[in-house]
């Protein structure tokens, strides 16, 4: 069952054409990476998605819902993790929680409820009294992570979640990735190309705005001579970049 | 509806939080109610009067709430910018204007407490003569009324400069406009430039003029209406300036 559906999204900043006609979907229990080089556009793409960025072209729909002409409604059913993660480090972990649950109109037995799933699932349990701003990085990640998922959404978007992260806590995030990708549709964004092999089925590439694969990891890697995804990415994106710049000289 | 009424309930109490949790509110609670009661007896020689009034105490109300109220509301968009959370706020299942709405009303709370803690100045008054209660009370209600025409500027000016410093400073300089446009000196400098009419004009847009009335205990529908309809367009201002900041 597709739970989002991305129909030729498009951003321009100024002269700057950031997104250029964007399309894909993703299914219930698929993991889709979303690859390419700092600047491709795909923070970009995934601000279009989550509502905080008006497309000048295209369409996102959301379980249904389009985040465009039912904002609230596709964004009941999304759980977005914004790049760097951010927080209200004044508040307790719970507190934080507490408001987002709130702000999905969740009711305060089911608040609590929502709390204890996502402190067990997210491995915060011990911390959910501290402040924010006292946890260490891979805390903060974590949380951050929770109150994504606190309204339990069928569509997660998540912008680097393992960005800056020591491999213990890279390694403890992809688990619980993994465990949640079962029952819904995921979107992650990442440069680290073991991670796309390890969590995910799917991975669009996207360089300079454009869209320029849409595979699963392991076809993607086949493209290369040396087979790995790696080479691949390079050729799909650098290689290409190299071209146009010589074209240009 | 009902989704856009828990965002600004949550955004509400998170702010409310964010005001009580820290010094912040108290620190303003306190220097607003060592300020006002400085005004009050030493420039507005409370005592003197020998009359069972507050009007020495509501007279510096404008000015206090000029220079107090900016300092209360300058953080409540710009510290969302700088901390990199307006992204986590404005991609959550609301309304902007439910978040702004929330936001406003958590500062108005903290200026309603202050001006609750003056109450016992009228109770002093009360026990000392025989004041017109229903007066002070509605001067009581206008100043509340003209706070929000204040914080709703700050407000705005939070979300339009998205820093604390500019937010304030914006925010006085726009305050001052806006009640200096009823003082004496402004009018019938208007009178002379511009004729009366203009004069008349200008300063129906000051904070400062509907107040007057109300500090005689005069209700005027204007007046309310004036207060409510500054409110509502500042509001709209920063709903739209905070649109504008999507995508940082």
């Amino acid at each position: 069952m597709e739970l989002l559906k991305v129909d030729r999204l498009a951003k321009s900043f100024g002269a700057r054409r950031a997104v250029r006609g964007v399309s894909f979907s993703v299914a219930r229990g698929e993991t889709l990476a979303l690859l390419g080089p700092n600047g491709a556009g795909k923070s970009t793409t995934m601000r279009m998605i989550s509502g905080f960025l008006e497309p000048d072209t295209g369409e996102a729909v959301i379980n249904g819902a389009s985040i465009q002409s039912d904002r609230t409604r596709a964004q009941l059913s999304l759980g977005y993790l914004a790049e760097g993660a951010p927080l209200y480090g004044d508040l307790s972990v719970k507190a934080f929680l507490e408001f987002l649950a709130r702000t999905h109109g969740l009711s305060r037995k089911v608040t609590a409820e929502a709390i204890a799933r996502v402190a067990q699932d997210a491995a915060i349990a011990d911390v959910l009294h501290r402040p924010i701003e006292t946890l260490s990085k891979g805390y903060r990640r974590r949380v951050a992570l929770a109150g994504v998922i606190v309204h339990d959404p069928p569509v997660l978007i998540l912008d680097e979640p393992t960005d800056g992260l020591d491999p213990n806590q890279k390694m403890a995030m992809r688990a619980l990735i993994l465990r949640m990708r079962q029952t819904k549709a995921v979107i992650i964004s990442t440069h680290q190309l073991d991670e796309v092999e390890a969590m995910c089925s799917r991975a669009v590439v996207i360089d300079r705005g454009e869209m320029v694969a849409d595979a699963t990891p392991a076809d993607l890697a086949a493209r290369a001579p040396s087979g790995k995804l790696e080479d691949a990415f390079h050729a799909l994106t650098f290689g290409r970049g190299v071209a146009v710049v010589e074209g240009v000289a | 509806m009902k989704q856009a009424m828990n965002a600004m309930r949550a955004v509400y109490a998170r702010e409310l939080s964010a005001y009580f949790l820290t010094p912040l509110a108290y620190v303003f609670i306190a220097i607003f109610l060592i300020a006002l009661g400085a005004f009050t007896f030493q420039i507005g020689n409370f005592f003197d009067t020998n009359q069972a009034d507050l009007a020495p105490f509501f007279l510096f109300h404008p000015w206090l709430y000029l220079v107090f109220l900016p300092a209360v509301a300058m953080r409540l968009w710009a510290d969302e910018t700088r901390g990199g959370t307006l992204e986590l706020l404005l991609t959550l299942p609301a309304p902007t204007w439910s978040l702004v709405v929330g936001k406003f009303l958590a500062a108005w709370t903290v200026a309603g407490a202050g001006l609750l803690l003056t109450v016992p100045m009228w109770i002093s008054v009360a026990w000392l003569g025989s004041p017109d209660n229903a007066a002070i009370a509605i001067a009581y209600a206008m100043s509340f009324l003209m706070a929000g025409g204040y914080l709703a500027i700050a407000c705005a000016m939070s979300a339009a400069a998205g820093n604390q410093v500019v937010a304030f400073v914006l925010s006085v300089a726009v305050g001052f406009v806006f009640t200096a446009a009823g003082l004496p000196l402004v009018t019938s400098g208007a009178t002379g430039l511009l004729g009366p009419g203009a004069a008349d004009g200008l300063a129906a847009f000051s904070l400062l003029t509907h107040f007057e009335a109300a500090q005689h205990g005069v209700l005027e529908a204007r007046a309310l209406v004036f207060y409510l309809g500054f409110i509502t367009l500042w509001l709209t201002l920063n709903a739209i300036w905070v649109g504008a900041r999507k995508g940082g």
